[in-house]
């Protein structure tokens, strides 16, 4: 469009085309820097590729141009000014176009590896340019002095700036051959663009002379410039790159290594990763790796056989390797010792090394090759450190696994608390011939304290107190247990000899071996004021007599449900049966209690207990439970209790007798 | 924490238990006792005179070998046990299960 609007003022003063030519030189090196810095993951082929292509458009349109001069080379078309301008400013507008993308995708590669100073120079470089833009108004012809100093000026930033080639290392080897490929293109167009120019300019019709301009020279001796020394530099290049890339790869491998336990892998991955990084680190033609760990005994193969690899271990003779596969490796990691010659048939060179996980050997890996002497100290010290990464990717792995087993394990305590809170009762007996008190507290692991009261007949009650040996889980479980036996043989109105008979049977079926419950079964008939009861090997109850004024255990023998799995349990039961009187007090309570220490190691006692009860038996049964609570508290220092404990209080009342006493006190 | 040591007198083999057995440690018996009817010890006398306390775990273990050594007539006693402890074994009733003695004479003459 504007090559077209300056076109019609070719007689106008020489300013106006240099003005418009500056115009487009400013905004193709605006559209330019816009789309190639835009696009951040373009690689550097893509780039060079961007190069080629932009080259390729812009030369055809120029071989058409020049394809008319030739077609009409006798006729008087080209003779015209206007024409010969017009041709030159569309190949001035290509030259610019080609010239300006190629030089902001050499900017980039430049600035690839940036420094504080490498940008300073860029910069400069960049502000050389405008300025030789605005050096061109002074219309100053070629190889005058004030031409060649300002082109010695922008060559020389040039020539600093060309030898900032680091991008061509990261090339892998075929894509060096592609960038030297396209590379040579982009300058082979840029030469015929240069021909093209020169061409032009051996006539004297031109409005602006793109070789009169310091800022074209400049760019042209810039672009060519780093067209050849990236050329040979990728070309010098091109042998080392496969080390390059070696190096490249084990760095990856390396963070693929340390990556296992993010990325969720299992241990096997980890094995499989290890052994492929660190074959391919040393170039090694077979190897094994074998691991026993919790998960059974693995052996992982690349490119042997079974009997090879019985072949192999047997022809070991390095006394180190040979620890190190017999799983005893004892000796200091040496990496001068863990590689040797082996005599097999197919291998000669051997690298042995002990995988170690928090400091015992979990596996061994064992790298062969076809040569003698094929591994070096420096393979041997790149494989120990790919088996020291996975070593700590290994134990992050059994870190979480352990964590992840312990929350489980966590939430299988919370399930099973609620399960035992849930078994207890939620109200009590509170009525005209008993009033009833309970407390029961659970220390952070479930305990199996379990208590309960169902009246099976008018004014008959069943009670239960009871503890199962169980732990977490399985004493929420056991309880469940208990809980159903009780409800099942209470409602029957046994008596608690028959109880604790049957409940033993019952029992027997379904306890594990280890496993036993102590419980002591109370039947309440407050129509005759007796209390009977049988105890299972639960810790005896305490009784106050309001007649005596005294505090007594409820001796009896017994037997815990569940330790005698036949019917000569039996003979171990033994009921009891005890008369109360108004305001007489029955405590029950769980072991957690008496086995309560304080620190110096003392346990609480029957005998503490006992004068505890003495002390506050006077009191209301949620007083008696206060204060027990609280001596226990203040004989063990602290306010929470380890074991789980319970702790039952009844306090008797005489439906006649009571009335009548109280009648008669009124 | 628990020690467990075996040592072997005559036809007697001696587990000596020191500490405490709770759940934890009560492996630890359990493990012992079971290698005992491995090598089919016929008389067992374990000194409790170390032991300080014991949960439901460790007479659990000793429970659950109750009927195993009535079946293979192995016999078992043991001595030692102080007071506290011993209180535990009588409330729930495996005094009358067990042979408990004062002194390791005593349980090995009641092996007899």
């Amino acid at each position: 469009m504007f090559v077209k609007s300056y076109e019609m003022k070719v007689d106008f003063s020489s300013i106006f085309p240099q003005i418009s030519f500056s115009i487009f030189v400013f905004f193709t090196f605006v559209y330019y820097r816009y789309v190639i810095t835009k696009a951040d993951s373009l690689n550097f082929t893509d780039l060079l590729w961007k190069v080629f292509i932009t080259g390729l458009v812009t030369t055809l349109i120029s071989l058409g141009i020049q394809g008319f001069f030739y077609v009409f080379a006798n006729s008087s078309i080209i003779e015209s000014p206007l024409t010969i301008n017009f041709f030159y400013n569309i190949l001035a507008g290509l030259v610019i176009i080609f010239m300006v993308s190629t030089f902001v995708v050499w900017k980039r590669l430049i600035l690839y590896q940036k420094s504080k100073n490498l940008l300073q120079l860029w910069w400069f470089f960049e502000i050389a340019l405008a300025a030789a833009l605005i050096f061109d108004f002074f219309n100053n012809e070629i190889l005058t002095p004030y031409f060649n100093v300002a082109f010695l000026v922008l060559a020389l930033f040039s020539l600093i700036l060309v030898f900032n080639l680091k991008w061509v290392a990261y090339l892998n080897f075929r894509q060096k051959w592609k960038g030297i490929l396209f590379i040579i293109l982009s300058g082979i167009y840029l030469y015929h663009f240069f021909l093209n120019l020169s061409r032009f300019s051996s006539t004297d019709v031109l409005v602006i002379n793109l070789l009169d301009r310091v800022f074209v020279w400049g760019i042209l001796a810039f672009l060519f410039s780093y067209t050849l020394i990236s050329v040979l530099v990728t070309l010098f290049n091109l042998p080392t790159s496969s080390v390059f890339e070696q190096k490249l790869k084990e760095a990856l491998d390396f963070q693929k290594l340390s990556q296992a336990a993010p990325q969720g892998q299992t241990t096997d991955q980890t094995y499989e990763t290890l052994l492929d990084s660190a074959m391919s680190a040393v170039f090694a033609d077979a190897a094994w790796l074998e691991v026993i760990d919790d998960e059974g005994k693995r052996q992982m193969i690349r490119n042997l056989k079974d009997n090879e690899i019985d072949e192999i271990k047997s022809k070991i003779e390095n006394p180190i390797i040979q620890e190190v596969i017999q799983f005893d490796f004892k000796s200091e990691l040496n990496v001068n010792k863990l590689s040797g010659s082996v005599k097999a048939s197919n291998y000669k060179s051997i690298i042995g090394l002990p995988i170690l996980v928090k400091g015992t050997q979990v596996g061994y890996i064992v790298l062969l090759n076809e040569v003698s002497e094929a591994f070096n100290r420096e393979m041997v010290s790149i494989v120990t450190t790919f088996v020291n990464q996975a070593s700590v990717s290994l134990e992050n792995l059994f870190l979480i696994k352990e964590s992840l087993e312990n929350e489980r394990y966590k939430e299988q305590l919370k399930i099973a608390k609620t399960v035992q809170k849930s078994l207890l009762p939620t109200s009590l007996i509170n009525n005209d011939h008993l009033t009833m008190e309970a407390f029961s507290m659970a220390a952070d692991e479930v305990g199996g304290d379990y208590y309960d009261i169902l009246e099976y007949q008018k004014n008959k009650f069943g009670l239960i107190i009871g503890d199962v040996s169980g732990k977490g889980t399985s004493a929420a479980f056991q309880m469940a247990q208990m809980k159903g036996i009780f409800h099942s043989l209470a409602r029957q109105g046994v008596t608690p000899e028959e109880f604790n008979k049957k409940a033993n049977l019952a029992l027997s079926q379904c306890l594990n071996k280890s496993s036993f419950i102590t419980a002591t079964y109370f039947d309440i008939d407050t129509d005759s004021n007796t209390l009977q009861f049988s105890r299972a090997g639960h810790c005896p109850a305490l009784m106050y007599c309001t007649e005596s004024d005294n505090v007594e255990y409820l001796q009896s023998d017994g037997m815990g449900l569940g330790i005698l799995r036949n019917s000569s349990y039996d003979n171990y039961v033994h009921g009891n049966t005890v008369k109360y009187r108004e305001g007489d007090i029955l405590v029950l309570y769980t072991d957690g209690i008496t086995e309560a220490k304080n620190p110096d190691g003392e346990q609480f006692g029957n005998d503490r207990l006992k004068s505890s009860f003495e002390t506050h038996c006077s009191k209301s049964p949620n007083q008696i439970k206060e204060g027990i609570t609280n001596d226990l508290s203040d004989f063990t220092g602290k306010i929470d209790i380890d074991d789980d404990y319970t702790l039952v209080i009844i306090r008797f009342k005489d439906m006649k007798n009571g009335r009548n006493s109280e009648g008669k006190k009124g | 924490m628990a020690e467990i040591a075996k040592e072997k007198k005559d036809k007697v083999l001696l587990i000596t238990v020191v500490g405490e057995i709770d759940a934890g440690s009560s492996i630890f018996l359990d493990n012992a006792l079971k290698e005992a009817m491995d090598d089919k010890e016929k008389f067992i006398a374990v000194n409790l005179t170390g032991l300080e306390y014991i949960s439901s775990a460790g007479l659990g273990v000793f429970i659950s070998h109750l009927d195993e050594f009535q079946n293979e007539n192995v016999k078992m006693a043991l001595f030692g046990i102080n007071e506290s402890v011993r209180e535990v074994f009588a409330i729930l009733g495996l005094e009358k299960l067990l042979k408990i003695t004062d002194t390791e004479e005593e349980a090995i003459e009641s092996l007899q």
